[in-house]
């Protein structure tokens, strides 16, 4: 076990994507008891500007390299997204479409949003969840929604949280996505040759 | 170690003055930079090769047979020759006509191409990238080896009793790099065949590059070629500079700004920090140039990029100078603490001397590889009516 990895895509200081990302975190360490062995925060909004340098260049930052690394060694990640305009925020997008190929594959993943009003809470089911099914990412099964008025009333969303963050422990704990991705791996040249009947040398 | 210039021929506006050359201009000043660069010494001329603007050099080897005739000693290549979407065969003749005209002063560097939709243009598709990579360089080598070749494979029309012409110079074929940034199939690629491996380095931070380079000199070993260490190693790299390092970076900030690439991305200084570019004094580019055997060991070839984003031909020229004069102690750096074991990068003559003898310039008598069987009958006149020895197989 290598941990948990959330990452929020709020831009706010304090912001609630944040706030849902921590909370979810902590009843997910909770609920995982002593087989949680870390947690990594990645507040996207601290990658911003490198994120967009990437989208210019291809070339990530040094900051960007690391939240790849974390995310290749994560045994799941509780993905957390403000809605904006009625699906994930710019910023979120971004990341996921920065993210090494494969890297999520097999992952465990417990999306989260929030919203002004519950009128936004759909976004989850029509935007998110497309795109983790894309990345090959097994969704655990009771995503978080949080509006505005949900803070007001700590007891529900409390419930929620918990209630999501056991049923994503379970999914990590039946789960063995830690094949650390290697961008460096290769296969043996004779098979990438495909029985070409080519000798070494020749 | 071989030291040298390549340009991937872009036709960019000079961002400030808003003077965009002709494509004509760019042609020529090529083939200028390359006299030059035979002129201050160095070692090696490549060029790229692109079939879509805002690039000329869709045809590498009339460029490079024209410059073959106007210098004598600069070994010239390209950076890179796409394996992808060209034919394999025209690779292999188009090569070898320029090696025998440049009487073996020429070597290429294989690439993929990076652009989507030039591959369907060529009737490919990236996707296929790698294994076109793959099998069109699995082709081009028995071309260059074997003369009588039967060949079916999954990409091009087969061939059965082919006969690549003209035959390579004195029978040993262009030596090969391999070119890549990320992909470590083509590490594996050049470590299995032996050839060498040219990591870009310029976009990329230097552990990535180091890692590329490593694993190649690992595999170079694992496939029986020699110690990791002797392994054929080329980089990129890229500078700017002036006698002041601040009006380096003044001059040449507008041009970084908005350059092809990585224009509009991470700053100046960003990527100066992350990168191998060193826009700077000559010492600054000397100690950082001569720093890149940090990462990747003691190599073979350092090429740089000078002539790209719009940069007008006097400027590059005046860094050509700057580079001719930090020339010597670039070699003298090289040279320093390297073990006598590290090979240099093989040239034709090399190549030719390691053969142990020079094949004769006449073809009759020749044997194929795989029949036994001369191409060609005894009687020369019926050379048309004989395909090869396609009905010995």
């Amino acid at each position: 076990m290598t941990g948990i990895v959330v990452v929020t895509a709020g831009t706010g200081v304090p912001s609630s994507s944040t706030l849902l990302g921590e909370r979810l975190a902590a009843a997910a360490a909770a609920a995982l008891g002593r087989d949680a062995t870390g947690l990594t925060h990645l507040e996207l909004r601290t990658l911003a500007v490198e994120l967009a340098s990437f989208v210019a260049t291809r070339r990530p930052g040094p900051g960007l390299r690391s939240a790849f690394e974390a995310l290749a060694r994560a045994d799941g990640v509780i993905a957390v997204t403000p809605i904006y305009n009625g699906s994930y925020s710019g910023l979120f997008k971004l990341f996921f479409d920065a993210l090494p190929e494969g890297t999520m594959a097999g992952r465990p993943v417990l999306p989260g949003a929030t919203g002004g009003t519950a009128r936004h809470s759909l976004a989850i089911d029509h935007a998110m969840l497309p795109l983790f099914y894309y990345l090959k990412a097994p969704v655990a099964p009771h995503p978080v929604f949080a509006a505005t008025k949900d803070w007001g009333s700590p007891g529900k969303l409390d419930r929620r949280i918990t209630r999501a963050a056991d049923a994503f422990a379970d999914l990590v704990r039946r789960s063995s996505p830690s094949l650390e991705l290697d961008e460096f791996a290769v296969p043996d040249f004779t098979e990438l040759l495909g029985g070409k009947g080519i000798q070494p040398n020749g | 170690m071989q030291i040298g210039i390549f340009t991937v021929g872009d036709v960019t506006t000079d961002p400030t003055t808003g003077r965009t050359p002709t494509e004509h201009e760019r042609i020529l000043a090529a083939v200028t930079l390359a006299k030059k660069a035979e002129e201050i010494g160095l070692d090696v001329f490549a060029t790229g090769e692109h079939h879509n603007p805002p690039f000329h050099p869709s045809s590498p080897t009339t460029l490079l047979g024209f410059i073959a005739a106007q210098t004598s000693r600069i070994v010239l290549s390209t950076a890179t020759t796409l394996i992808t979407t060209n034919d394999p065969v025209k690779i292999g003749e188009d090569y070898a006509v320029l090696q025998h005209l440049a009487e073996g002063r020429v070597d290429l560097m294989l690439g993929r191409g990076n652009t989507g939709p030039v591959y369907p243009w060529f009737g490919r598709d990236i996707r296929d990238g790698i294994a076109l990579a793959v099998e069109n360089y699995a082709l081009l080598r028995r071309l260059w080896r074997e003369e009588v070749v039967d060949w079916e494979g999954r990409f091009r029309t087969p061939l059965h009793g082919f006969t690549l012409a003209p035959r390579p110079l004195d029978d040993v074929p262009p030596f090969v790099w391999h070119g890549s940034i990320r992909s470590p199939e083509i590490a594996e690629q050049a470590a299995y065949y032996g050839d060498g491996f040219f990591h870009n380095n310029i976009f990329w931070n230097p552990s990535h590059t180091r890692r590329m380079v490593n694993l190649y000199r690992q595999r170079f070993e694992h496939h029986g070629h020699g110690p990791a260490d002797t392994a054929i190693v080329g980089l990129g790299g890229q500078f700017f500079m002036r006698r002041n390092s601040q009006d380096a970076i003044a001059e040449f900030r507008p041009y970084f700004d908005v350059a092809p690439v990585y224009g509009y991305g991470p700053t100046l200084e960003e990527f100066m920090a992350e990168t191998p570019l060193t826009v700077g004094s000559p010492q600054q580019v000397l100690e950082r140039t001569l720093a890149f055997r940090e990462g990747v060991g003691h190599y073979q070839r350092q090429l740089f990029l000078v002539d790209h984003a719009g940069l007008p031909l006097k400027t590059v020229l005046d860094q050509l100078d700057l580079l001719g004069e930090i020339l010597p102690e670039l070699r003298k750096g090289f040279a320093q603490d390297r073990p006598a074991h590290v090979p240099d990068a093989p040239t034709h003559a090399s190549l030719v001397a390691a053969r142990g003898e020079v094949a004769p310039a006449s073809r009759p008598g020749r044997q194929d590889d795989v029949t036994g069987r001369s191409p060609e009958p005894a009687s020369a006149q019926s050379v048309a009516s004989e395909p090869a020895s396609s009905e010995h197989r």
